[in-house]
């Protein structure tokens, strides 16, 4: 069987296991929507601060699921990841012709998918609430594919995660830490509308910033250059981190099985 | 009523051995109220300079408040996690055998939940004030603030323990968790109800909450409003959740624990 076939079964494999996962499918598509219905409702009077990039608080706040689903494809990877290990499926695995780098362009492949269906609901949503997308049909696919360049890279740290721990919990731990992450950006404000000094400069430091900002920038600018080379540039570069670390966490973990 | 008590104090504490001596059920607890409260008091405080923003402390207080409140909710509900752990590992079985009078299990858990949130409570007093906090209220009105976050602390525990007793595992965590996490977040968590437009509006004017945390603001700024609303909101709510919570117990009684 050829690596992208080994790859396309996996991927399949990872695909189908999440969907029969009700709690699986039902998060990454119901809470961050949700989160958006409670910040958007709450916040809208925010829009009416001077500077403010747009006058409806919907449309600034809609970039954010598209991050939120992609921590939870982070989660659902890189559990699942730990779920093979656990019941021994890598082992059994491992004695077969399959590539191991098939293992985890699969999995990753499977998040991708799900990752790429989420923002495609994402965006439904917004756009039947009346978020217009200024940067157009074309933006919107280039919004989609940041979307799952940015599900590829957390998937990838998920997946670390779960080949160098070998637990589901110690993967469902590093939730926590990217919640905190998302909410220490720019996730309900502009950088420079933010008043305390030490948290403008956390959310300036905060890779998370950009990835936002460059999902909003089609939905509220246009075509923002800047903002989109950064947060292609930090989406790749957090992608590279992850799958080195990931690709060498395979290998040890093969070596001990 | 000797043999409800005997039971009660044997049960809250055992809770609060484990809570207190296990790092991974205690710092999620201290933590969760100390990030929310981070997050939105620092990224946040600009909307203070939404036109018709009028809270006098500042938005900070205005913050502390609404988290004081969700430590409060959240302190019942991972108390109720507890109990539902308690129910998988065969441990409530063998209480509900042990117990004279088994109304004592449900007492004891409510006083494990309120002595968990008066820490969580007392870390997060410490670092508000830390953080600027501005008090503008006197004794009384400190009290009464603290008196109705003990009420929903109580009511959240009872619903938590109701939920924990039908269904009787950890997976059940969801349930109790979402509603009272929606509960809390359609209510004026960002800006006062007076300047939500929309559906939020509509919907957080009929939300209890709504009333326990305008209510708690006002006592903060010293100038109560609605307090013996709110006060008899927190009861009726806990005379609600009290019945849910024993018809519960009958239910895991019936059931063989």
């Amino acid at each position: 069987m050829a690596l992208a076939e080994q790859t396309a079964q996996l991927a399949r494999r990872s695909v189908i296991r999440t969907a029969r996962q009700p709690a699986n499918v039902i998060g990454p598509f119901v809470f961050p929507l949700m989160l958006l219905a409670v910040n958007a409702g709450g916040l809208n009077p925010a829009a009416q601060l001077p500077g403010f990039p747009t006058d409806s608080f919907l449309a600034f706040a809609l970039a954010v699921p598209f991050i939120q689903g992609a921590l939870f494809a982070t989660m659902n990877a890189g559990t699942d990841l730990a779920r093979d290990i656990q019941t021994g499926f890598l082992n059994r695995l491992s004695l077969t012709p399959m590539r191991s780098i098939a293992l985890l362009g699969g999995q990753l492949g499977g998040a991708v998918v799900m990752g790429l269906t989420q923002a495609l609901v994402y965006l439904a949503v917004g756009l039947a609430v009346g978020v217009r997308i200024e940067s157009g049909v074309l933006g919107a696919v280039v919004l989609i594919l940041l979307s799952a360049l940015i599900v590829l890279a957390f998937g990838a740290l998920g997946a670390f995660a779960a080949l160098r721990t070998g637990s589901g919990e110690a993967v469902q731990g590093l939730f926590p830490v990217l919640f905190v992450g998302l909410f220490l950006s720019s996730m309900n404000m502009p950088r420079n509308l933010i008043e305390i000094g030490w948290f403008q400069t956390v959310a300036t430091l905060n890779p998370v910033s950009y990835l936002i900002e460059g999902v909003r920038s089609l939905i509220i600018e246009g075509w923002n250059p800047e903002a989109l080379a950064l947060a292609f540039g930090v989406a790749v570069a957090i992608g590279v981190v992850g799958l080195t670390a990931s690709s060498w966490a395979l290998r040890e973990r093969l070596t001990r099985t | 009523m000797r043999g409800v008590f005997t039971v009660a104090l044997a049960v809250a504490w055992r809770v609060l051995h484990n809570v207190f001596t296990t790092p991974t059920l205690l710092i999620p607890s201290l933590l969760f109220p100390l990030f929310f409260f981070t997050a939105f008091a620092g990224g946040l405080s600009r909307v203070s300079e939404v036109p018709g923003f009028d809270y006098e402390p500042g938005y900070t207080a205005f913050q502390f408040v609404f988290v004081l409140l969700q430590s409060a909710a959240f302190g019942g509900v991972f108390t109720g996690f507890g109990i539902a752990r308690d129910f998988e590992s065969g441990f409530a079985r063998r209480l509900l055998l042990a117990a004279p009078r088994r109304g004592g299990i449900v007492l004891g858990y409510a006083m494990a939940a309120v002595v968990r949130w008066l820490v969580t409570a007392s870390v997060l007093t410490v670092v508000a004030l830390f953080a600027g906090v501005k008090v503008h209220g006197g004794a009384v009105d400190l009290f009464g603030l603290y008196g109705l976050a003990l009420l929903v602390n109580v009511a959240a525990l009872l619903w938590s323990a109701g939920v924990a007793m039908r269904f009787r595992t950890m997976q059940a965590g969801p349930v109790m968790q979402m509603p009272v996490f929606l509960v809390l977040f359609f209510a004026p968590v960002y800006v006062p109800l007076a300047l939500l437009q929309g559906w939020i509006e509509a919907v957080a004017s009929v939300n209890p909450a709504t009333a326990l945390l305008e209510s708690g603001r006002s006592l903060l700024a010293g100038q109560p409003e609605h307090v013996p609303l709110a006060f008899a909101l927190g009861g009726a709510l806990i005379l609600a959740f009290s019945a849910w919570a024993f018809r519960g117990l009958r239910r895991a009684e019936a059931a063989g624990g």
